[in-house]
């Protein structure tokens, strides 16, 4: 202690005359910094209320409730997250999670309000001040805490692929499977664009935890086409995942393809334990493709006595007939449907209902029927030339391929259409060593196809003419002169651009093979006349109730003849729907 | 009791009677007797730190028996945290320390990488560096006013915590939130620096320096200062080992430790810091001590601010970690806190959640091992300015 220690202290006296570090109106003279965490917002059309900010959330903050106006629809769950205030940490991970990107933060930190419940609000729907605010917490491009990078799918190489028809996409190994699995948000999004309802994020998280016995015994719960799905299914699931908006989402097809890949047969049958007590019930079913086999598959399980009848060989309908091999090999589809007969369902193969007293058999001898004939007519496209010999549809060629009838398509070959007909009868011309080009109407980007369809074609160096329109066929010896003109597309409002041919300007092209695929329609001329009256139909589609049941009470339908999708897990989730509509109208329960 | 030798601390002077008397090494204390009247400072008293409150018996003025209670803003952390997914975790264990919320965030996410094997990128690394060593001067800074509050010099801790609102702003600038800053997250950081933040630090550091300056005049040279604090509260070395007592606290006493120079962790093995002892041993030279490492701490920022580059990634990619796993083991990583020591340890069992999250803070020892037998024979007026010259932070003693 010194003399110092007494002086020293006085220094104080030089901050009286100093101006005071307070701020009088701090919210107007210091705003929150640029990346301040304050109210949340919400961008109500970029949000799809998949709930991972509630997921993540871990003071149980933010509860997803409806909003007026905001409709729910595939990919859109409808409901929004509403924050409460009083819980909120304002730690931002719902804004870190976020896979849109719709939630972010302002840097508006403060608001009055007399009533408590007024810090309980939807962000967005409810009008705040801070709603435009252009500062606040984001999350940054390279700041990640979900996983928007698939795991690459081992495929065979173009050129090796281009030449077999050996299956292109060699599955997930169990590492790459689970690793794919645990980037899946649980959401729930997918369960309701999936046709069949299946139960997508529960499967998954089987997957993960690596429980393939509970993860068979979900699929079967809604598709027991799943191993024929897990490859070829339009997975409208993947679509709309939620992930799919910044980044590539959940290979759920793939993934429920890795379940069923790891199943023997035989260890089918033991996890599914499937126990059939017959109720002496019988219901006939006329198609064995995926739509009638669904309704087999349930029905029996409910204990009906059933029997199908099929005209070719073998079952599996469009799936074994209609789908090249390189994408369904038909072990698989075996598998599927030998599940499917092993418990006691009756297939009639080679079977074709050509007369009325045979439909009338059938038709009398059971309690009811579904109908699923599928879609073998091919359209014909209306020009001149089209009765030549070198002109097939697509899906003859298709299933020529399956039935391993020879063919000869010769050097080059042209297809028309865009759907996923015209690109698997492109590519099987392709690896029957023709050289091919597709003519379609509109642009690619209209085509109907699935878009790795074209992709996959336009490696395989399959060439695309998009905007043209087939005019004319002459035969030239023992080719083809093919006259096509080229379309512009004219926009109206409201509709998508309709093509519309240019006149004046035609264009030739010598070719071997001419391949029409521009749509198919169901055959119905396997029903008596009295019945075929009685359905309704609509566009060449067999109209059906909630509960699949036709105009003729007895008679249930499904599948691509009825639904518009015509794609197989529609016609799958059909049979099931109409399996339990089967049995409500035998049992003539109230609810199902 | 042992005595403290007066010929070694002279200025000792808590040897002023002979209370308690001890009875088979227990104090002897008959309330009835009249002599003695027992006294709660605190959880409301403005010398306590937090909310915490000690129990003492008083002769006289003289302290002679005392007792810290805790329980007053138990949370439950450590609970919480194994009903949490691994990245929930980082937004609790902030809360656990008020004052200095990043020595937590530091530990926990440090641990979760280690025991999921994951490296964070470079720049990451002098960022939570950076972020640690703003916080330490954070902490000191409402430290400081604490000590001078204790003492009645109310005006230091304006001058104080009104610097370290500016600190704040840095931290509002760089992290998104003021107080809990939950900018160490596992895998890196959340935000790069912003534009011009390098400039206002630099400022800030040099105004801080400033008041450092204007303090010590006024604080640390002051008689009054000296007189309260000199001699009370000496921790003798014997002391440090037996009582677990770490940080400025042990240092003040001699003690060469500091996890930043003895476990180097993040960039601290790439920078200028030498280890600040001295050997007093009392409330005194405790603050000395910490405001000399507050002037290291500011000299720690500029040479992290020079040497740190301004490209590179500050996270690592992680799994979704909604559905983060973490392989089954066991982890302690501990850091340099204000107050010492800070360390948490992990166990994870191959699950979402951790399976045990312990948090080990200075506090702990400090607030009552060490407490109780330093306010023994120290006058009433004396306890605060003791218990603050400790710098203890209760919610640490209750995770």
């Amino acid at each position: 202690m010194s003399l110092r220690d007494i002086i020293s202290p006085f220094s104080v006296w030089k901050r009286a005359a100093q101006k005071p570090w307070t701020i009088a109106d701090p919210i107007k003279d210091r705003p929150g910094a640029d990346n301040y965490r304050g109210f949340h917002k919400n961008d109500l059309a970029k949000c799809i209320g998949c709930g991972t900010c509630e997921n993540i959330c871990q003071n149980a903050a933010i509860d997803m409730v409806p909003v007026e106006g905001q409709e729910t629809n595939m990919g859109d769950s409808g409901l929004r997250p509403r924050i409460d205030y009083g819980r909120c940490c304002w730690c931002a991970l719902c804004v870190d999670v976020c896979p849109t990107g719709s939630l972010t933060m302002s840097n508006e930190y403060t608001w009055i309000s007399e009533d408590a419940d007024d810090f309980r609000f939807i962000p967005g729907a409810d009008k705040k001040g801070w709603d435009n605010a252009e500062k606040g917490y984001k999350r940054d491009e390279n700041f990640q805490l979900i996983d928007f990078e698939r795991i690459p799918m081992k495929e065979l190489g173009v050129e090796e692929r281009s030449t077999s028809f050996i299956e292109m996409v060699k599955g997930y190994s169990k590492e790459q499977a689970i690793a794919e699995a645990e980037r899946c948000l649980e959401c729930g999004i997918c369960v309701a664009r999936c046709p069949a309802h299946m139960d997508i994020p529960e499967y998954i998280k089987a997957i993960r935890e690596d429980d393939i016995k509970s993860a068979v015994q979900i699929l079967y719960k809604t598709n027991p086409f799943s191993a024929s799905c897990g490859r070829i299914c339009t997975h409208r699931c993947e679509e709309i995942c939620s992930l799919a908006h910044n980044g590539e989402p959940i290979a759920i097809r793939w993934l429920k393809r890795y379940i069923l890949d790891q199943v023997t047969p035989e260890e089918l049958t033991n996890i599914l334990e499937d126990t059939i007590q017959s109720n002496n019930k019988k219901v006939a079913v006329i198609g064995a493709g995926p739509g009638g086999l669904s309704t087999a598959y349930y029905l029996r399980l409910l204990g009906y006595e059933i029997t199908v009848f099929e005209s070719n060989a073998k079952g599996g309908g469009m799936l074994r007939y209609g789908i090249p091999e390189y994408r369904l090999p038909y072990d698989q589809l075996d598998k599927d449907i030998d599940y499917i007969t092993s418990l006691g369902i009756k297939i009639k193969y080679n079977t074709k209902i050509s007369s009325k007293s045979e439909f009338n058999a059938i038709y009398n001898s059971h309690d009811a029927l579904f109908i699923s004939p599928g879609l073998w007519n091919s359209i014909p496209v209306n020009i001149i030339g089209e009765e030549l010999p070198n002109v097939i549809s697509g899906i003859d060629l298709l299933n020529k391929v399956t039935n391993n009838e020879e063919i000869k398509l010769g050097k080059k070959v042209a297809v028309i259409g865009g759907g996923n007909t015209a690109m698997d009868a492109a590519r099987t011309a392709k690896r029957l060593g023709a050289e091919v080009e597709i003519y379609y109407r509109r642009r690619i980007e209209d085509m109907p196809a699935d878009v790795e369809e074209i992709e996959e074609a336009q490696d395989e160096q399959v060439k695309f003419l998009p905007q043209t329109t087939p005019l004319e066929l002459k035969k030239n010896g023992s080719k083809i002169k093919f006259l096509w003109g080229k379309n512009k597309m004219e926009s109206e409002e409201g509709k998508r651009p309709k093509p519309v041919l240019i006149k004046g300007k035609t264009y030739e092209t010598d070719i071997d093979t001419f391949i029409i695929a521009i749509g198919q329609n169901t055959d119905l001329s396997f029903l008596p006349n009295e019945i075929r009256d009685k359905i309704e139909t609509k566009w060449n589609k067999i109209v059906v109730n909630e509960i699949g049941q036709t105009s003729v009470e007895k008679i249930f339908s499904g599948g691509d003849s009825s639904n518009n999708v015509a794609d197989a897990v529609s016609a799958i989730a059909d049979g099931h729907n109409a399996a339990m509509g089967i049995d409500k109208y035998l049992n003539k329960q109230e609810e199902i | 009791m042992t005595k403290i030798s007066e010929t070694k601390y002279p200025n000792f002077k808590a040897n002023r009677s002979n209370f308690p008397e001890m009875e088979n090494g227990k104090p002897v204390i008959d309330l009835d007797s009249h002599k003695f009247t027992k006294l709660w400072q605190g959880p409301q008293h403005p010398g306590v730190t937090g909310n915490m409150s000690v129990e003492i018996t008083i002769n006289g003025d003289e302290i002679v028996h005392a007792k810290t209670h805790v329980g007053y803003l138990h949370r439950g952390f450590e609970k919480l945290l194994e009903r949490r997914k691994y990245i929930q975790g980082f937004t609790i264990v902030c809360r656990i320390c008020v004052p200095e919320p990043d020595t937590n965030e530091y530990c926990y996410s440090t641990a979760v990488e280690e025991l999921a094997g994951i490296q964070i990128p470079d720049k990451a690394s002098w960022l939570r560096t950076l972020n640690l060593e703003m916080s330490r001067i954070a902490s000191f800074l409402m430290w400081i006013g604490g000590q001078a509050g204790s003492l009645g010099m109310g005006v230091i801790g304006q001058w104080t915590v009104g610097m370290r609102d500016f600190w704040l702003d840095l931290f509002e600038e760089m992290t998104g939130g003021r107080i809990y800053h939950m900018y160490i997250i596992p895998g890196g950081v959340r935000k790069d620096l912003p534009d011009g933040f390098v400039t206002r630090t630099r400022d800030l550091v040099d105004r801080t320096r400033e008041l450092l300056f204007e303090i010590k005049k006024s604080f640390l040279d002051n008689i009054i200062t000296k007189s309260r604090l000199v001699g009370l509260g000496i921790i003798t070395p014997d002391m440090i080992d037996e009582y677990g007592i770490v940080g400025p606290t042990a240092k003040a006493s001699g003690k060469e430790y500091d996890v930043r120079m003895n476990n180097p962790y993040l960039k601290y093995p790439e920078l200028d810091l030498k280890m600040i002892t001295l050997t007093g041993g009392d409330a005194f030279t405790r603050a000395e001590i910490r405001y000399q490492e507050m002037h290291q701490s500011l000299d720690i920022i500029t040479q992290i601010l020079d040497k740190m580059p301004t490209e590179g990634d500050i996270q690592t990619k992680l799994t979704n970690v909604i559905n983060w796993k973490i392989p089954a083991g066991e982890t302690y990583v501990k850091a340099e806190s204000t107050r010492g020591e800070h360390g948490f340890y992990v166990v994870a069992d191959g699950s979402k959640y951790p399976r045990r999250v312990y948090n080990r803070g200075a506090s702990y020892t400090h607030a009552i091992s060490v407490l109780e037998k330093l306010a023994v024979n120290t006058s009433i007026s004396d306890l605060a300015g003791l218990m603050v010259s400790l710098h203890t932070c209760p919610p640490e003693i209750e995770r």
